[in-house]
């Protein structure tokens, strides 16, 4: 367990400060300091200084991790519930059912996804509620791969056959029986998910694609920072480090979470 | 073999025609048009600018002449760009492109199969643990966090490498490639280091290895002449979802570092609903998306003679 606790706990505290701090802060994220604009980090009132246009670092650091994390609990969701019931129907309907479905998602596991979501992102407008949505139907390819495979081999076993042969229905085995019994694989990938659709909903805004203002998130706090790094280098740094920090935990979670249960 | 590339092939035709449909209606039904600026245009400037660009025909008919087109390779005029024909701007715009992600894949190769052999070496030693931890967090690195602290580090601190843009050639100003190249290649470096490893420590234990290792070859000449082979199996068929890194990834390094690539003229025509532009990178995306997996899957039948059926 130690070797997650400590990647959990950094997680933990970046959550509650991004749940807390806009609420303690007199700042809100979109507010303009007019007497204190570029103001150094350590300033009275400005823990992490300001911006170019005065707004304070801090406010608008905890309010883009609420997004960025917001948006990618809502996909990751989104692609979990699409990718254990596409892997739960192929993994128990088998032979030409799991054929097609499966062709299907190796077809679309071909496909150039990041630059379709870029389209739609062009096409549909830029909504927030796209972008989740968007994401979370090209995350779930690899869940479904995943559950279809534990469904292949669970429904093999005794306590499986012996619930067929009791005359249980389909829906009650899969909710029942199966379900229960991939909870834990797919928690794993579920938290693997993460930090990819994270770096996805970056990629976007860092191109102007993904969440718009007055709302801000991670990966608009890097470009911005980017784009500013030769005057104020820290505003960079610090967004950055804290996106990076996410990452690398979630991923350290998943993959330990994945070598226990798989 | 040839059976597979045959069929590989024949089955990429409905795939690109799928992506190039799905592209066209896409872009076609979209709200908002090329020539929507900040100024209305006159009804009889937007009329007669439609009718030069054909966007005033049927959307059948307008599909069955872009599909005529783009078979002859002919991807038409850009809508914004207005000088150049889009197949002159990939011309331009791929070598930069190729380069940089076929650099990238060496660099990621060459690190990634690096350090995999020295974690594999001892399974649990210190060096395999730092190694994997390190490469548990270079896969997570996203590439427009990377590409900016490169920048920022090396570009405006130390002042070693330029920040963006391109020197005449790769090889009369490889400095320009330095840093674009590293910030693609790490996060691929750390997945194959990762496969690498996990490969090659279970080809280690094997069997022959061990009558290998009793026979008294060193360990050099196992790995090369025994393991190496099957613990590029992983590697191998992870090529195909790099390749699709490699290609997301560049479009942000080429925004970062100011290339004149692909990526950044993806970008462009999206953000100004370049339709030819476009539809031309997507295909062109995907095509090298097939080609990217038939390879893998072509060397993955060389490394691993079972799969060869």
């Amino acid at each position: 367990m130690s070797r997650i606790a400590l990647p959990a706990i950094i997680v933990a505290l970046i959550v509650l400060a991004a749940l807390i701090l806009p609420a303690l802060l007199p700042w809100s994220h979109d507010a303009i300091d007019w007497d204190h604009v570029r103001a150094p980090a350590g300033s009275p009132g400005h823990l992490l200084g300001t911006d170019e246009l005065g707004r304070d670092r801090l406010a608008r650091l905890a309010v883009a991790s609420r997004i960025t994390l917001l948006v990618a609990l809502a996909a990751a969701l989104v692609s979990m519930v699409v990718g254990i019931a596409w892997g739960m129907i192929a993994g128990w309907a088998g032979g030409r059912v799991d054929e097609a479905m499966m062709r299907i998602v190796d077809a679309l596991y071909a496909l150039p996804f990041m630059f379709i979501v870029i389209v739609l992102m062009v096409v549909f407008g830029r909504s927030i509620l796209l972008v989740f949505v968007g994401i979370g139907l090209v995350e779930w390819l690899t869940m479904a791969r995943i559950v279809r495979g534990q469904v292949m081999t669970l429904r093999q076993r005794p306590f499986v056959l012996a619930a067929t042969a009791s005359g249980a229905p389909v829906r009650v085995i899969l909710l029942r029986h199966i379900l229960p019994n991939i909870a834990g694989v797919a928690l794993a990938y579920l938290t693997l998910t993460l930090p990819g659709i994270i770096m996805i909903e970056s990629f976007l805004s860092f191109l102007g694609l993904g969440v718009q203002e007055p709302l801000t998130s991670l990966g608009i706090l890097v470009k911005e920072g980017a784009d500013d790094m030769d005057v104020a280098p820290m505003g960079l740094l610090v967004p950055g480090g804290v996106m990076v920090t996410l990452l690398v935990c979630l991923t350290l979670i998943g993959e330990r979470l994945r070598d226990r249960f798989a | 073999m040839r059976a597979l590339i045959l069929r590989r092939l024949l089955t990429a035709i409905p795939t690109l025609l799928l992506v190039l449909i799905a592209s066209f209606a896409l872009m076609r039904f979209a709200p908002g048009g090329p020539f929507d600026g900040e100024r209305p245009l006159a009804p009889e400037t937007r009329a007669a600018l439609e009718a030069a660009y054909g966007l005033n025909l049927p959307m059948g008919e307008q599909f069955a002449l872009y599909l005529k087109r783009t078979l002859t390779g002919d991807f038409g005029p850009s809508l914004v760009y207005r000088d150049f024909t889009v197949t002159q701007l990939i011309a331009d715009s791929l070598p930069v492109s190729l380069t940089l992600g076929g650099l990238a894949i060496i660099l990621a190769l060459a690190l990634g199969l690096a350090a995999g052999t020295v974690a594999a070496l001892r399974p649990g030693g210190w060096a395999d643990e730092a190694l994997m931890l390190l490469a548990t967090i270079v896969t997570a690195l996203p590439s427009f966090v990377t590409g900016p602290l490169l920048a920022l580090i090396f570009g405006l601190w130390l002042g070693w490498l330029p920040v963006g843009g391109l020197g005449d050639s790769l090889l009369t100003a490889p400095q320009f490639w330095v840093m674009p190249v590293i910030a693609l290649a790490l996060p691929v470096a750390g997945a194959i280091a990762k496969l690498a490893r996990a490969g090659l420590a279970a080809a280690l234990a094997q069997e022959h290895i061990r009558t290998a290792r009793a026979r008294g070859l060193s360990t050099g000449a196992i790995i090369v002449r025994h393991a190496l082979r099957p613990a590029l199996v992983p590697v191998v068929s992870y090529l195909g979802p790099a390749a699709a890194g490699l290609l997301t990834g560049a479009v942000i390094i080429e925004t970062v570092f100011a290339l004149p690539g692909l990526g950044r003229y993806f970008v462009q025509g999206a953000l100004n609903r370049d339709y030819p532009l476009i539809m031309a990178v997507i295909l062109l995306y995907a095509a090298l998306l097939i080609a990217f997996n038939l390879i893998a899957d072509l060397l993955y039948g060389w490394l691993d003679p079972r799969s060869r059926t």
